[in-house]
């Protein structure tokens, strides 16, 4: 909220007249964490898209109230740790692996919800074959993909994602696509196939990309329950620590160098190609 | 009423699987074990609604069955050593997650992508390791198509008595050839909530996590602790051994699967030769049955031990007899299996004319 807003409207003259009032009575609660976030330090970087689509999962369970109808798959990533913050089961794949593990847990329990958790190494380098089988197949389950470009947990090296000409550790002058490869779009790929659903690319950088993106995780989840193939919600997202930038200067980055390589929207609905 | 029939080891192994009330299989085809995917794909689902997957590779099979154990329901996977190889890195996770399961390495000879026959060099991937870390499976090794498929109930019974991993390691000639075999009657699939297990949290209970992560040091010794403890209580419980004809043997032959049955073949002629020769069969090759075969050596003159690799289980032997007479070992290699004759004409070699 910026000052201007603060101090110029009635809002700024409500506050100094209700002085006295009881702000933190239930009905006036317009913000809290949700149930199924956990009350523990997180280890996330100040800034780190990560947390914020932790939160957002947590406020989709406890708003379709299927808390205990879930079963996630944290990945091999800076995410690692994501069964100590959802109070939810969860298993802890090895590196790349999520999503078959999440098969795994949908095929002996096709009445629960099932989603994978995975960053742009895990999910698109050394577990490519996995998506794209997972996919194929059209596993009834949630894959929710945090790309940011990078191997954030190892601490900056290349991803397939990792844009032309950018840095990192193991392109340190910037990515050169005739040896390294061109960043891959897995995203346009995966809605190539049949077996999914619903794809669509967010991103958390903003607030209304925020309610975007809890939207698409949202119906990621309910369309898992009618069947009908895998759900496949890519979050761009950021790495401050590893892009070596502020919070701030990250996003302004990723939404000027990251959203136009990858555009945000559907690429596939159930209904047919947006 | 016994159900008798003439099975092949695989087909034998994925019935078994059926009785047994599994409730998931996820397999990648390869030779000489293919048959167990087929065989399910065509059976399971109709009979007893257990899901039968063909994965995209050996390393997607052995993750889903991770996924898949950690809701506590029956799983198992079966590959041939070149799959079992790239199935590592998901073993040691199940492991140190401590997640029951039932494997099966239907040896074919290596290294590399070798041969499609018979072979016994994964004796020290299997009962050492394998994967990376301090972990164990707990192994039965087969000898005949009935213990094929009995070991498939024993080896899901054990992997959830100490929520371990159990791999039945047996090879390529057991898994094609046809025998009698016994079938047990068919079990319920039923379904218990295991407490550990991510089935949904409810609201009465914590939320559980299946991992191997523990990133502070001191925790993951204890996490190891925890697992050594476990294992030294299977190897007090769960040692499975045959001994054949031991008693009063002055040479007694080890091997395990299908070559002690020709090495049994051996000491029969050995006997008519009048050289009374025994065999010593384990069974379980983790835990491996020292004690025993350390108590034979206080009474042989001397121990062959014979494999279809270059010399493996032999180190285990030679640990338990501790120096006590001589250990000899004869192995052939790459998928040759040998035969009793000529297992019998290396014994004579070693132990007759010289010590005998
Ligand atoms: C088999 C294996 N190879 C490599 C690693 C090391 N490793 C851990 S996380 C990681 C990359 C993670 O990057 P990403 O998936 O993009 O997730 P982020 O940390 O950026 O969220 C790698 C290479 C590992 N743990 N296991
Ligand atoms: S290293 Fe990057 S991806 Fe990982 S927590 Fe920090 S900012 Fe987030
Ligand atoms: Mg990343």
């Amino acid at each position: 909220m910026n000052e201007k807003a603060l101090i110029d409207d009635e809002h700024f003259e409500h506050t100094l007249r209700s002085e006295h009032t009881e702000i933190i009575s239930p009905e006036n609660i317009v913000y809290e964490k949700p149930g199924t976030l956990l009350d523990v330090d997180m280890h996330y970087c100040p800034g780190c898209g990560h947390g914020v689509v932790h939160r957002l999962l947590a406020e989709v369970i406890d708003e379709m109230e299927i808390q205990s109808e879930v079963i996630g798959v944290a990945p091999v990533g800076c995410s690692v740790l994501a069964y100590n913050y959802l109070n939810i089961d969860m298993s802890e794949a090895a590196h790349g692996r999520a999503s078959a593990a999440a098969t795994g847990i949908k095929r002996v329990l096709p009445e629960k919800y099932v989603f994978s958790y995975q960053g742009d190494g895990d999910l698109a380098a050394i577990g490519t074959g996995e998506t794209i089988h997972t996919c194929n197949r059209g596993e009834n389950i949630l894959i929710i993909f945090i790309n940011n470009g990078i191997y954030g947990m190892t601490g900056g090296q290349m991803a397939p994602t990792t844009l032309e000409g950018m840095k990192s550790t193991t392109s340190p002058f910037g990515r050169n696509v005739s040896t390294m490869g061109a960043p891959l779009k897995i995203t346009e790929l995966v809605a190539q196939l049949p077996g999914t659903q619903y794809v669509t690319r967010q991103s958390v950088h903003k607030p209304g990309n925020v309610r975007k993106a809890k939207k698409a995780i949202q119906k990621g989840f309910e369309l898992q329950k009618q069947g009908g193939g895998t759900c496949f919600v890519e979050i761009v997202s950021n790495c401050p620590s590893n892009w070596k930038m502020t919070p701030i200067e990250s996003n302004h980055w990723l939404e000027d160098n990251m959203l136009p390589f990858y555009p945000l929207g559907d690429i596939k609905t159930p209904n047919g190609r947006k | 009423m016994k159900e008798l029939k003439l099975m092949k080891g695989n087909e034998a192994l994925a019935e078994a699987a059926i009785r047994a009330g599994c409730d998931a299989y996820f397999g990648y085809p390869i030779t000489p074990q293919s048959e167990v995917l087929e065989y399910l794909s065509r059976e399971a689902e109709q009979r007893t609604g257990m899901v039968v997957l063909q994965a995209e590779s050996e390393i997607a099979s052995i993750n889903m069955v991770y996924g898949a154990a950690g809701t506590g329901k029956k799983i198992m996977t079966s590959s041939s050593s070149p799959g079992i190889s790239l199935m590592q890195e998901g073993i040691s996770y199940i492991a140190c997650a401590e997640l029951p399961c039932l494997l099966v390495n239907v040896n074919r000879g290596g290294p590399g992508l070798g041969t499609i026959q018979p072979g016994q060099g994964d004796y020290f991937q299997t009962v050492k390791g394998g994967g990376h870390g301090d972990y164990r499976l707990i192994v039965l090794a087969p000898a005949t198509v009935q213990e094929m498929a009995d070991f498939v109930k024993e080896g899901f019974e054990l992997a959830f008595k100490y929520r371990n991993p159990v791999m039945i390691l047996t090879d390529g000639a057991l898994g094609q050839m046809m025998e009698k075999v016994e079938l047990f009657p068919q079990q319920e699939r039923k379904f218990e909530e295991l407490a550990w297990a991510t089935t949904g949290k409810s609201a009465n209970r914590q939320k559980n996590a299946i991992t191997s992560l523990h990133l502070k040091a001191e925790q993951m010794e204890e996490v190891n602790i925890a697992l050594q403890k476990k294992y030294k209580e299977i190897e007090k419980n769960e040692i499975r051994y045959e001994s054949i004809n031991c008693e009063d043997a002055d040479i007694i032959i080890t091997a395990y699967g299908l070559v002690a049955r020709i090495c049994t073949k051996s000491a029969q002629l050995a006997r008519e030769k009048g050289i009374k020769v025994g065999v010593l069969r384990p069974i379980s090759l983790f835990p491996f049955p020292y004690d025993v075969i350390n108590k034979y050596a206080n009474k042989v003159q001397g121990i062959l031990d014979v494999e279809m690799n270059a010399g493996q289980m032999v180190e285990d032997v030679r640990l338990a007899v501790n120096g006590k007479v001589p250990v000899e070992f004869y192995g052939r290699m790459g998928g040759v299996v040998p035969d009793p004759e000529e297992i019998l004409k290396v014994l004579e070699e070693k132990f007759v004319g010289a010590a005998v």
